[in-house]
C-alpha cells in the first residue's frame, strides 16, 4: 500500500497530552532503595522509641509525633519505593494520587467530627460500655 | 433450622425444602408466569438454535459495543422486575386502609420496597448507565475498544451474577426488609436471622465489585485511548460526564464493598461494629453507607447530564452552549459530592455546627447544576431545536428535573429536614431526580443511540407516547406524594389508619398506572420498530451527530473505525463534514483486536455459586466455589494468548457492506 | 489512494485520519495504580473505624493489654527488608539478570511469610486468651484492619509464587514486565499501609 505523505500529522500532534512520555514507571537504582530504607528505619524506630521507651512526653504529644512521623514515611516510601513522580504515566498517576489522599482525610476526618459530635450528643453510655480504661 | 440429620445439613447448609415460599400465592404465581416466560425464551433460543450464536458472539464478546446493547438489555429486564415491585407497593397503599389491611403481610410488604430499592439503584439505574458508556464512549473517543476488555466483560457478568442472587431470592428463601441500603440493627443477625440480608449482601458485592472494575476500565481507556489531537478540552461532553462517573465509582465503591465487608462480618463471625452492644456503633454504618451513597447519586446522574449535553447540542444544530463551563462544573460536582453525605441524617444528632456544614455544602452543589440547567437553555436558544423524541426526554428532563432539584435544596436545609425526613416528601424528591433525571436521561439515551447500534431508529409514534405517559404519569403518581409528605405522612408503611389520606394514594396508584403505560409503550416500541426494521433504517448519521461515533457506519464494525479518526475540533464529526471530508474505501490495514473469552462467565458463575453457598451457610459448597474461584483466575492468567485480528480483506467487506446507507428511504431522513 | 479529506481552504490541508495502524498505548500500569487508590478506600473506612471505635473495650481487654509492640517491631522489620529486596528484584529485572532477580522475589515472597505467619500466631494466641473478634468493638475493628492488611499480604504471596512461575517459564516478556511491576507497586502499597497500622493502630492506640 501506498501512503500519501502525512502532512497532516504534525498539527494534532503537538496538542495532544498523552501519547509521548514513559509508559513504564522508572526502575529506581540501588542508592535510592537504600536511601528510603535507613529513611524508613529511622522514622520507624523513633515512634517504637517514643511508645515503648523511656520517654516523658504527654501522651498528646507522642501520638502527634508519631502520626506526624507516620506521614513523613509515607512520603519516603512513596518516593523511594513506589518511585512516584510528577511524570509517570504524564501526571495521571500523581492526579490520581493527590485525589484519593484528599478524598481519604475526608472520609477520615469527617468520620470523626461526625461520629464524635454524635457520640457526644446522642450516646448517654452506661458505665460498663464507657470505653476508657482507667489510667489514659 | 428442620429436623433432619447431620449429614442433610451439612450437605445443604440451612436450605430446606420450607425455604420455598410455597405457602405465598403472590410468589408461586410469579414463578409459574417467570418459568413459562423463560422456559419459552430458552426453547425458542433452542429452536432456532441459537445457543453456539449467543455464546461465540454475545456471551463471551469483549466488544464494548455488544456489551453494553447486553447491560441495557439487563437493565430493562430488571426495571420489568423493580417496577413489578413498585406497582405492588402502590396498589397495596392505596387499598390498606383501616379494616382493609390490603393483599401484602408487612413483612412481604417490608421485602418489596427494600427489593424494589436496591434492584432499581443496583441493576436498573446502574446497568443502564454502564450500558450507554459502554456503548459510546469508546466510539466518541475515536477507541476501537476499551483498556481492558477482559475486564469489561468480567464486569459485566459479575454485574448479571449479582443480579442473579437477588433474583433468586424470590423464589429460594426471602429477601432483606432492612431498607435499599440495609441500616443496621434490622440487618443485624439478631433481627434479621433469615436469608435476606445475605442474599442482600452477596449480591451487592458481585455487582460491586463488576462496577468498581468498570469505573477502572473507562478512566484508563478514556485517558489512554483517545484518538490522536482530542485534548481534555476536546472530548465530548458525555466523555467527559462519563470520565467524572468513573473517577467517582473508583473512589467510593470500596467504600461500599468495605461497609456491607463489615457487615457480613457482624453476621457471620459475631464482631461488633454496628450492634447495639458491646460497643459497636450503629451510626458508623450509616456514616459510612452515604459516604457510598451520595457519590454514587452523581455517579447515576452525571453520565445522562453527558447525554442530555450531546442531545440538546444535536438537536438544536448548534455547538453546547459553554462547553467548558460545563466541564468545570462536572468536576466541580464531582468532588463536591463527596462532602454532602451527612444530609442523609440531619436527624441523626450531629449537632448544629457538623449540621450546617453539610447543609452549606449540600446547597452549594445545586449552582454546579444549575449552570448546566442554564448551558442547556442556552444552547436551545436560538437553534432550530428538532423535537424528535430524544429531545422530548431532554425537555421533560429539564422540567422535571429542576423542580425535583428545587425540592432537594428544600431538604437540604437541616432544620426543615427535621419536618420532612423519613417522609414522603423525601420519597417524592429523589424519584423527582431519579426518574426525572437517570430514567428519562435513559430514555433519551436509547433513543438517541439506538440508530446506531442496530441500523435503524426506533418507532416515533410509540415513543413519543411512552414519553408522555412517563411524563404525565411521573407527576400523577409522585405529586400526591409530596403533598402527603408535607402532612407528615412517613414513608415504608404498609398500613394507613386515616381514611382522609387513602384519596391521594388511590392518584399516586393511578399514576404508577400511567408509568405502566409508559413502559408498555416502550416495549411495543421495540418490537414495532423491529418489525419495521427495513422501513426505519437509517445510515450511519441520522440525527446531524456531532460526535466521532457517528462517524461510523451503523451498526459499528467489530473495530469501530477502520483508520483511527484525527480529531482538530471539539465537535469533531461536524468539522470533519464541514471540511468535505470522504470516507475512505481502500487501502486497509490488519487490525488488531482482543479474542472473546469464556473467562470472565466462568469467573462470574463461581462467584454466584459461591455468594449462594454463603447465603444458605453451606460451608462445603463456599470453600470449593472459592477455592476454584481463585485457581480459575490464576489459570486465565496462563494465557498470554490474548489477541486475534481481523484482516485488511475483512475490514475491506466491512467497509463496503450496506451498514453506511439506509436500506430503504427512512421515516427521517 | 487519494486524499481522504480536503480542506477547503489549501493553505492549510488537514488530515482526519491516522493512516498507520497505531501501537495501542497499554493503561496496565495506570489502572494497577487506580486500583491500589481504590484499595486506599477499603482501608480508609476499615482506618475510620479504628479511629471511632479503637476505644470500645465493652468491658474487655484493651489496646494495651493485648499488643505486643515487640512482636511488632519484628513484623515491621520483616515487611520493611522485603519491600527492600522487592526492589533489589526490580533492579536485577532491569538488568535483565533472571536469576538474581527470581531469587530476590523468592526472599521478599519468604519474609512475608514470615510476616503473614507471626500475624496468624499473634492472632490465635489474642483469641485463646478470650480477645477474639467478637469480644468487643475494639477487638473486632483490630482484627478487621490488621487481618485485611493480612490477606493482603497472603493475595501478594500467592500472585508472587504465580508469578515466578511465569517468570521462570516465559521470561521477561513484555506482559511478565508489565505484571511484576504491578506486583512490585502492590507490594509497596503494601508496606505503605502498614506504615498506618502499626503508627495508627499499634502505637497510637495503645495510648489512646
Amino acid at each position: 500500500m501506498s501512503h500519501p505523505s502525512q502532512a497532516g500529522h504534525a498539527h494534532g500532534a503537538g496538542a495532544h497530552d498523552s501519547h509521548d512520555g514513559s509508559e513504564h514507571a522508572h526502575d529506581g537504582s540501588l542508592r535510592g532503595y537504600l536511601t528510603g530504607f535507613a529513611l524508613a528505619v529511622i522514622l520507624t524506630v523513633i515512634p517504637f522509641w517514643l511508645v515503648m521507651g523511656p520517654v516523658s512526653l504527654s501522651h498528646q504529644t507522642i501520638i502527634l509525633i508519631v502520626l506526624g512521623l507516620a506521614a513523613v514515611q509515607i512520603v519516603v516510601h512513596m518516593v523511594f519505593f513506589l518511585h512516584l513522580d510528577t511524570r509517570s504515566e504524564n501526571g495521571w498517576n500523581m492526579l490520581a494520587l493527590i485525589f484519593t489522599l484528599v478524598l481519604v482525610a475526608i472520609v477520615l476526618g469527617a468520620s470523626i467530627w461526625v461520629m464524635y459530635n454524635e457520640n457526644a450528643n446522642m450516646m448517654p453510655m452506661s458505665p460498663q460500655y464507657q470505653h476508657q480504661k482507667p489510667g489514659s | 433450622m428442620p429436623d433432619r440429620s447431620a449429614f442433610w445439613n451439612f450437605l445443604l447448609g440451612r436450605l430446606s425444602l420450607s425455604s420455598l415460599p410455597l405457602h405465598n400465592s403472590i410468589v408461586v404465581g410469579t414463578f409459574i408466569v417467570v418459568a413459562i416466560g423463560g422456559a419459552a425464551v430458552l426453547g425458542l433460543v433452542t429452536w432456532h438454535r441459537k445457543w453456539g450464536y449467543l455464546w461465540r458472539e454475545w456471551f463471551t464478546s469483549v466488544d464494548h459495543k455488544k456489551l453494553g446493547i447486553m447491560y441495557m438489555i439487563f437493565a430493562t429486564v430488571m426495571l420489568f422486575r423493580g417496577f413489578a415491585d413498585a406497582i405492588m407497593m402502590r396498589s397495596q397503599q392505596a387499598i390498606a386502609f383501616g379494616s382493609n389491611m390490603g393483599y401484602l403481610p408487612p413483612h412481604h410488604y417490608d421485602q418489596i420496597f427494600t427489593a424494589h430499592g436496591a434492584i432499581m439503584i443496583f441493576f436498573v439505574a446502574m446497568a443502564y448507565i454502564v450500558g450507554l458508556m459502554n456503548f459510546a464512549v469508546p466510539l466518541q473517543i475515536g477507541a476501537r475498544d476499551v483498556a481492558f476488555p477482559f475486564l469489561n466483560n468480567f464486569s459485566f457478568w459479575l454485574t448479571v451474577s449479582g443480579g442473579m442472587l437477588f433474583m433468586a431470592s424470590l423464589f429460594i428463601g426471602d429477601f432483606s426488609h432492612a431498607g435499599w441500603l440495609g441500616y443496621p440493627p434490622v440487618s443485624e443477625l439478631q433481627q434479621s436471622p433469615g436469608p435476606g440480608v445475605d442474599y442482600y449482601i452477596w449480591g451487592l458485592q458481585l455487582s460491586g465489585l463488576g462496577t468498581l472494575l468498570t469505573g477502572i476500565n473507562f478512566v484508563v481507556t478514556i485517558i489512554k485511548l483517545r484518538a490522536p489531537g482530542m485534548t481534555l478540552m476536546k472530548m465530548p461532553m458525555f466523555t467527559w460526564t462519563s470520565l467524572a462517573t468513573s473517577g467517582l465509582i473508583v473512589v467510593t465503591f470500596p467504600i461500599l464493598t468495605a461497609t456491607l465487608f463489615l457487615l457480613s462480618l457482624d453476621r457471620y463471625i459475631g464482631t461488633h461494629f454496628f450492634t447495639n452492644g458491646f460497643g459497636g456503633n450503629v451510626m458508623m454504618y450509616i456514616n459510612l453507607i452515604w459516604i457510598w451513597g451520595h457519590p454514587e447519586v452523581y455517579i447515576l446522574i452525571l453520565p445522562l447530564f453527558g447525554v442530555y449535553s450531546e442531545i440538546v447540542s444535536t438537536f438544536s444544530g448548534k455547538r453546547l452552549f459553554g462547553y467548558s463551563s460545563m466541564v468545570y462544573a462536572t468536576v466541580s460536582i464531582m468532588i463536591l459530592s463527596y462532602l454532602v453525605w451527612l444530609h442523609h441524617f440531619f436527624t441523626m444528632g450531629s449537632g448544629a455546627d457538623v449540621n450546617s456544614f453539610f447543609a452549606l455544602t449540600t446547597m452549594m452543589i445545586s449552582i454546579p447544576t444549575g449552570v448546566k440547567i442554564f448551558n442547556w437553555l442556552f444552547t436551545m436558544y436560538r437553534g432550530r431545536v428538532n423535537f424528535d423524541v430524544p429531545m422530548l426526554w431532554t425537555m421533560g428532563f429539564l422540567l422535571t428535573f429542576t423542580i425535583g432539584g428545587m425540592t432537594g435544596v428544600m431538604l437540604s436545609v437541616a432544620p426543615a429536614d427535621f419536618l420532612l425526613h423519613n417522609s414522603l416528601f423525601l420519597v417524592a424528591h429523589f424519584h423527582n431526580v431519579i426518574i426525572g433525571g437517570v430514567v428519562f436521561g435513559v430514555f433519551a439515551g436509547i433513543n438517541y443511540w439506538f440508530p446506531k447500534a442496530f441500523g435503524f431508529r426506533l418507532d416515533p409514534f410509540w415513543g413519543k407516547l411512552s414519553f408522555w405517559f412517563w411524563q404525565i404519569g411521573f407527576w400523577v403518581a409522585f405529586g400526591p406524594l409530596y403533598v402527603l409528605g408535607l402532612m407528615g405522612v412517613t414513608r415504608r408503611l404498609s398500613h394507613f389508619t386515616d381514611p382522609s389520606l387513602q384519596i391521594w394514594f388511590i392518584i399516586a396508584a393511578f399514576g404508577a398506572f400511567l408509568i405502566l403505560l409508559g413502559i408498555a409503550a416502550f416495549v411495543i416500541q421495540i418490537v414495532v420498530s423491529i418489525r419495521r426494521r427495513e422501513a426505519l433504517a437509517v445510515g450511519n448519521d441520522p440525527w446531524g451527530g456531532r460526535t466521532l461515533e457517528w462517524a461510523a457506519s451503523s451498526p459499528p464494525p467489530p473495530y469501530n473505525f477502520a483508520f483511527i479518526p484525527r480529531v482538530h475540533e471539539r465537535d469533531t464529526w461536524t468539522d470533519m463534514k464541514e471540511s468535505g471530508y470522504q470516507r475512505p474505501l481502500q487501502g486497509f490495514n490488519d487490525i488488531h483486536m482482543p479474542k472473546s473469552t469464556a473467562a470472565g462467565m466462568v469467573l462470574s458463575g463461581l462467584g454466584f455459586v459461591f455468594g449462594f453457598a454463603m447465603v444458605w451457610y453451606i460451608w462445603w459448597l463456599a470453600a470449593l466455589s472459592f477455592v476454584a474461584l481463585i485457581v480459575a483466575a490464576i489459570v486465565h492468567t496462563f494465557n498470554y494468548d490474548r489477541d486475534g485480528h481481523i484482516s485488511a480483506d475483512e475490514v475491506s467487506e466491512f467497509e463496503h457492506s450496506g451498514n453506511w446507507e439506509p436500506k430503504a428511504r427512512g421515516a427521517i431522513a | 489512494m487519494n486524499t481522504i479529506a480536503i480542506d477547503r481552504s489549501p493553505s492549510e490541508p488537514r488530515q482526519f485520519l491516522c493512516r498507520e495502524e497505531e501501537h495501542p498505548r497499554n493503561g496496565t500500569l495506570l489502572g494497577f495504580w487506580l486500583y491500589l487508590m481504590s484499595d486506599c478506600f477499603i482501608f480508609a473506612a476499615l482506618f475510620a473505624c479504628n479511629a471511632v471505635l479503637g476505644t470500645n473495650y465493652a468491658g474487655g481487654p484493651s489496646a494495651r493489654d493485648v499488643l505486643d509492640l515487640h512482636g511488632l517491631a519484628v513484623n515491621t522489620a520483616l515487611l520493611l527488608v522485603s519491600s527492600v529486596t522487592f526492589g533489589f528484584a526490580m533492579l536485577e529485572m532491569a538488568r535483565r539478570r533472571n536469576r538474581a532477580m527470581l531469587g530476590w522475589l523468592a526472599v521478599s515472597g519468604v519474609l512475608a511469610a514470615v510476616f503473614v505467619g507471626l500475624e496468624i500466631h499473634e492472632f490465635v494466641g489474642m483469641i485463646a486468651e478470650g480477645a477474639g473478634p467478637d469480644r468487643s468493638a475494639f477487638l473486632s475493628s483490630f482484627f478487621t484492619l490488621v487481618g485485611t492488611h493480612g490477606l493482603h499480604v497472603t493475595v501478594g504471596i500467592l500472585w508472587l509464587i504465580v508469578l515466578m512461575v511465569q517468570l521462570a517459564r516465559h521470561g521477561l516478556t513484555e506482559a511478565n514486565r508489565r505484571r511484576l511491576y504491578c506486583l512490585s507497586m502492590f507490594w509497596h502499597f503494601l508496606d505503605l499501609v502498614w506504615v498506618g497500622v502499626f503508627s495508627y493502630v499499634y502505637l497510637v492506640g495503645v495510648l489512646r
